[in-house]
């Protein structure tokens, strides 16, 4: 609180990225956690909240005729154009956001005061909801090749790695120890997934310390143990995702890759994906395109294009189809690694999982996975996310490029996955906010010294409680698909204007299809759930009851809000200048709906029913109608 | 001429066919007047085979061939059946290219009789004659031929216009479209000019297309007319008529617009032709808009560029970006949407009227007012309404078809007047259908079907170029219209969107980049896979339908019903 001077300015405008009509006049205030905006120009009361930790850069421009502009940049892609009429006030917010949404010490973050007035069982079994130790039950290990040790309980093998690791029975522990000393930072391979059907398993790592010439005989020892376990194949392949020249000139410091002649047995490649600086600038690039004002077809296919955005999703893409191929044609067991092995390799195992196994596709087991292949094995959300202030070099889009392949695959496999877009975006969301606890610090060890298991709470079971806004409504079950074989073909891959634009809803469909389907989906149940109950009621029944209309009304109206109404915009750079412009009453509906679900998110999490509910639509009943504000 | 004198084999034994995402299937082939068959060998029991193949050769908009000599190759003897001697021998490959942008691949043993085989279809599929066309041969069983012909008379039209205003008449003085030799017989004008007015404004314009009513905006009153451009020319001539039937459209004080579809650059240059444009001083009512939009020869080529694109598979992903942004097509569907948006916002928010012309008045003219009233009539969003504007504003409206879908992407045939100005169009209604998503009655197939129909058809309703050459060969009399097949129960079916609600209001698209996407179902319908894609649709059809009908099981019936109808009624107060 003591970086906030001005807690509240009033006069302020907020303009929309459309040109210069319905720009707003209103209040703005700054929170311990939130900037909230109340336009007092509207009819409707109408607020936008961001959340300190998602602000990316606050920007003051030079000053104008009409006051001091402030530019905020969001992580979640969220832009914002205010115009203060003092620029004293500007410069003071200007220095109190700089200060809030750069935290510097752990505690700061947001998940440390978080409270949602729960109850402490229940915040442990909250993060009890996600054990690791099941999913690799359900791949049938412990088993004959492959066991669950504790050799890093005190994190002396890697202190990235969880204290729990999956390697070969083969490898005893001088195997482990002598090859952790040969890996970058001590990343051993380890197994990611297992595919029970042929043995084959996805291993992933970091670079050898092979320099020019180093060898290991344990590392050596180690890859020939994860070849064994999968008696089916007589090779297993060796994956390097960078491109070669990158591992080559890792050689000249001592890292390198592994040579092929010093391995019995593994076929080496390099799949080439880029590192995250390369990564970041392109999502710089993308985002300049996606802020453009009114670009042409041209400007806009091009910049997407020059940014090489659609490219890396690609080659990540094209990655993770290899591996899943690997695995289900070829039955060969894959280690996989780039640098570190907590970026790329992350992205590549968790998409080759998801590809592979239908469990990876629901609402659980897409938890599993990131809880997994990310938090568990050491992705630096913390750096790659900014969370705190730091080199903003380490800052790289490494998930956010793996959520969008995900969304690739809904695009081309609408039946396959048990949650719908805003299940990625809500957790996209929350790897930014700091709000809870899962994706804080860089790895294992540093979450347990921050306390956050203690201290803070667990994502999932919240969105597991928004489950029914987050399915996905064409979803056909667990058997439907087993293996995706996605088309990797340039023209399979889309812009995803609900991510990189999403707050722009003035380019989105007007009329929501999934919205449509929910509402369809709940009545449906609703209806269903209600008939036996009401057949006790029949011969009362003149018309509906009146709860029960409420309670249609209520799914209908949390779930589906299709603003039929909108307004014409510019069509071309300069429309006749007679052509006046009304106001849109859908986009101000809309508007109102992402400020409720911030809101939502700082308020609505107050009554967490027992976890272990399953009739979902109980647990919304209980909830108050947020729509009454 | 006689079908026969051009097939020079009619029947070739043991072709495979391949085309994108099928199996292989080697069967018999064999060339008729109007069509390609290949059926499949018949199992051992001396069971009939199935047909693979019914391709009408009109279809066939390139045809390719290769051939090998391999009588120096000797195959192995191990399975050596009868076949595999006569392929020892020479074979060929034909690759079909269709005007749908569906590729097939044909093997042939036989040298001469791959030669044969592709000669015969590029002379049939080359026939011009609108009279030799199949439409003309065909005869389905459970459609008369006069059926669907008279499905959307104008009279009907113009009624609905006096029901609300006594300011426009329906004319027949280009009964025997000697006003204008692309109008239709009847036309809507203003109630107060005389038809010997009109024939002297007809004079004025090109091709004698003066300006007629296309859409009456029923609640501001106003109107959207369409024409060709007037023939200024070099001397900057006046048409006294032509003045007086533009003004009478607009009360005194009044203002409209003339969205000129060429630039301001083009529409003077026009002058120097004997064309150009309504000068500020003799129309001082008119304010000129200039939107230009591409058609003709660089249209087609967009388009032909685009659907190169599509079927290299060998692309970078930035190769394909480049070619997608070099092609231009998508430029081009946001032109189109953003000029018929600026149309229906001078109609609904400005209240004006507007007329709506480029230099013929017969392409990118159309495209704007038929896209219009989409935007703005709820009444053409249904499956009825939209055949009734297709008949209205492209069929009747005089827009060359014959000329402009002759030829598809692929043809290496020298263009004439080749120009995808329809397809366009079927275009901007989809990028409508993917933002409106309830609004329209029918769905993408709808959209295909009248695209495939338009470039080959087995219907009457897309032959020719006006309704003078129809008159001429006689379509209405001697082809089944199209509209009578789609409107039949089990056909029209397969057409309609299961998630469509009458929406009344205007549906204003947003024209922005990151609104406007690549019609995949369109350009790569032959290349991507769709069985995903096909059970999403039947998984939401399911989920739409079984809302519809919540409970089957008649104990709850009654209750779910009850029930169901405040859902309903919620779901539209919203």
């Amino acid at each position: 609180m003591e970086h906030i001077t001005t807690p509240k300015v009033e006069n302020v405008k907020l303009l929309d990225r459309y040109a210069n009509r319905k720009t707003a006049n209103g209040t703005l205030y700054l929170t311990a956690t939130h900037l909230i905006y109340v336009d007092a120009s509207s009819e409707v009361r109408k607020e936008t909240w961001i959340l300190h930790h998602h602000i990316a850069s606050v920007e003051k421009l030079p000053l104008t005729t009409a006051g001091c502009p402030l530019l905020i940049h969001c992580k979640n892609f969220h832009v914002a154009h205010f115009v203060i009429g003092q620029e004293r006030d500007c410069h003071e917010v200007y220095t109190s956001l700089l200060k809030l949404s750069q935290p510097v010490k752990p505690e700061e973050l947001y998940a440390f005061s978080y409270n949602p007035k729960m109850s402490k069982d229940n915040r442990e079994i909250g993060w009890k909801l996600i054990d690791l130790k099941v999913d690799y039950q359900r791949m049938g290990i412990p088993n004959d090749y492959w066991e669950i040790t504790d050799v890093n309980k005190d994190y002396e093998v890697c202190n990235t790695y969880p204290p729990e690791i999956v390697v070969p029975r083969a490898a005893n522990k001088a195997t482990v120890i002598g090859s952790s000393r040969f890996r970058s930072r001590g990343r051993i391979p380890v197994l990611s997934y297992l595919y029970k059907e042929n043995n084959a398993a996805i291993c992933r790592c970091s670079q050898p310390l092979s320099g020019f010439s180093a060898r290991c005989l344990e590392d050596e020892q180690m890859l020939q143990a994860i070849r064994e376990a999968n008696p089916g194949c007589a090779f297993m392949y060796v994956v390097d995702t960078r491109p070669k020249l990158n591992a080559m000139a890792n050689r000249a410091a001592g890292k390198g890759y592994e040579n092929e002649d010093n391995y019995d047995n593994i076929r080496f490649k390099f799949i080439g994906i880029e590192n995250i600086h390369v990564m970041r600038n392109s999502l710089q690039k993308l985002l300049e395109v996606c802020e453009t004002k009114s670009p042409s077809m041209s400007d806009f296919l091009t910049g997407l294009e020059n940014s090489g955005w659609l490219r890396h999703i690609k080659a990540v893409m094209d990655a993770g189809v290899f591996l899943a191929k690997a695995v289900k044609d070829e039955n060969a067991s894959v280690l996989v690694h780039c640098s570190d092995g907590w970026d790329r390799t992350a992205q590549v195992c968790s998409l080759a999982s998801l590809l592979l196994d239908p469990f990876y596709r629901t609402f659980k087991g897409f938890m599993v996975l990131i809880e997994k292949e990310w938090i568990a094995m050491g992705h630096k959300f913390s750096h790659r996310c900014g969370h705190l202030d730091g080199d903003p070099k380490e800052v790289s889009p490494v998930f956010t490029q793996f959520i969008e392949c995900v969304w690739q695959l809904m695009q081309q496999f609408p039946c396959a996955f048990e949650f719908n877009e805003r299940f990625l975006l809500e957790i996209h969301d929350h790897v930014y906010s700091c709000q809870f606890g899962n994706f804080l610090g860089t790895c294992h060890k540093e979450r347990e010294d921050l306390k956050i298991f203690e201290k803070t709470h667990s994502l999932w079971p919240f969105l597991l409680q928004k489950k029914q806004e987050l399915r996905n409504p064409l979803y056909k079950g667990f058997t439907a698909y087993k293996e995706l074989q996605p088309n990797t073909l340039p023209f399979s891959f889309q812009f995803w204007c609900g991510m990189y634009n999403r707050f722009d809803k003035g380019m989105h469909p007007k009329q929501c299809v999934l919205d449509h389907l929910l509402s369809c989906m709940s009545q449906k149940m609703k209806l269903e759930d209600n008939a036996s109950e009401l057949e006790n009621k029949l011969p009362f029944l003149d018309g509906p009851l009146p709860s029960e209309a409420c309670s249609l009304s209520k799914v209908g109206s949390a779930a589906s809000k299709t603003p039929l109404l909108n307004t014409p915009q510019d069509y071309e750079g300069e429309a006749p200048p007679v052509l006046t412009n009304g106001i849109s009453v859908g986009n101000i509906d809309v508007m109102a709906d992402v400020d409720q679900k911030n809101k939502e998110n700082l308020s609505n999490h107050q009554d967490l029913p027992d976890l272990n509910a399953t009739n979902v639509l109980d647990s919304e009943a209980k909830e108050g109608e947020p729509q009454c504000h | 001429m006689e079908f026969s004198e051009l097939i020079k084999t009619a029947t070739v034994e043991s072709v495979l066919l391949a085309g994108t995402g099928l199996p292989a299937v080697r069967g018999t082939l064999c060339i008729t007047s109007h069509h390609l068959l290949l059926s499949s060998c018949p199992g051992g029991d001396g069971q009939p085979g199935t047909v693979e193949l019914w391709l009408l050769i009109r279809n066939v908009d390139a045809v390719e061939k290769r051939v090998q000599n391999l009588g120096w190759y000797q195959p192995p003897r191990t399975n050596g059946s009868p076949r595999d001697t006569r392929l020892a021998g020479s074979s060929g490959t034909i690759t079909l290219r269709c005007k749908d942008l569906k590729v097939l691949q044909l093997e042939i043993p036989g040298m001469e009789e791959c030669l044969n085989i592709a000669s015969s279809i590029e002379a049939l599929s080359s026939v011009d004659s609108v009279m030799m066309m199949y439409p003309f041969f065909y005869r389905p069983q459970d459609l008369r031929l006069e059926e669907g012909w008279h499905l959307f008379p104008l009279e009907q039209y113009f009624q609905k216009i006096a029901a609300q205003t006594n300011q426009w008449r329906l004319s027949d003085l280009n009964r025997d479209f000697t006003t204008c030799p692309t109008y239709p017989a009847g036309v809507i004008v203003p109630a107060a000019v005389s038809d010997d007015t009109l024939r002297r404004a007809a004079r004025f314009r090109q091709g004698g297309r003066f300006p007629v009513l296309s859409y009456y905006h029923p609640r501001n009153g106003t109107v959207m007319l369409r024409s060709s451009q007037p023939l200024t020319g070099p001397n900057r001539k006046r048409c006294p008529e032509d003045e007086v039937l533009l003004g009478t459209v607009l009360d005194e004080g009044e203002r409209g617009f003339i969205i000129d579809t060429r630039s301001a650059q083009a529409a003077k240059q026009a002058r120097m032709t004997g064309g150009g444009t309504e000068p500020k001083s003799s129309y001082p009512q008119w304010k000129r808009l200039h939107r230009p939009l591409e058609r003709g020869r660089p249209l087609q080529e967009s388009f032909i560029k685009l659907v190169e694109a599509c079927n290299d598979a060998s692309l970078s992903m930035d190769r394909w970006l480049s070619r997608l942004e070099s092609c231009r097509w998508l430029s081009h569907v946001k032109a189109a949407l953003s000029t018929a948006c600026l149309a229906a916002q001078c109609l609904d928010r400005e209240e004006a009227s507007v007329l709506v012309h480029g230099a013929e008045g017969t392409d990118t003219t159309l495209l704007v007012t038929a896209l219009a009233q989409v935007i703005l009539d709820p009444g053409c969003r249904t499956m009825v309404g939209f055949q009734g504007l297709l008949e209205r504003e492209w069929i009747e409206a005089g827009h060359p078809f014959h000329l402009r879908c002759a030829r598809s992407a692929y043809s290496h045939a020298r263009l004439k007047q080749e120009a995808p100005l329809f397809l366009l169009f079927l275009d901007c209604v989809w990028q409508l259908s993917r933002q409106f998503p309830f609004s329209l009655e029918f769905g993408e197939s709808l959209l295909l079907a009248l695209f495939d129909n338009a470039y080959a058809s087995d219907y009457g309703t897309f032959l020719c170029n006006n309704e003078k050459e129809r008159c001429l060969c006689k379509v209405k009399e001697n082809t089944h219209s199209l509209w009578a097949w789609l409107n039949q129960p089990e056909e029209k079916k397969k057409y309609l969107n299961p998630l469509y609600s009458h929406n009344p209001l205007v549906i204003w698209p947003s024209v922005e980049p990151q609104s406007i996407q690549l019609w995949q179902g369109l350009f790569f319908r032959w290349i991507r896979p769709s069985q995903y894609l096909e059970e999403a649709r039947a998984e939401m059809q399911r989920l739409v339908e079984a809302k519809e009908a919540p409970a089957k099981e008649s104990a709850g019936s009654r209750l779910s019903r009850s029930l169901s109808d405040p859902a309903a009624r919620t779901e539209n107060e919203r």
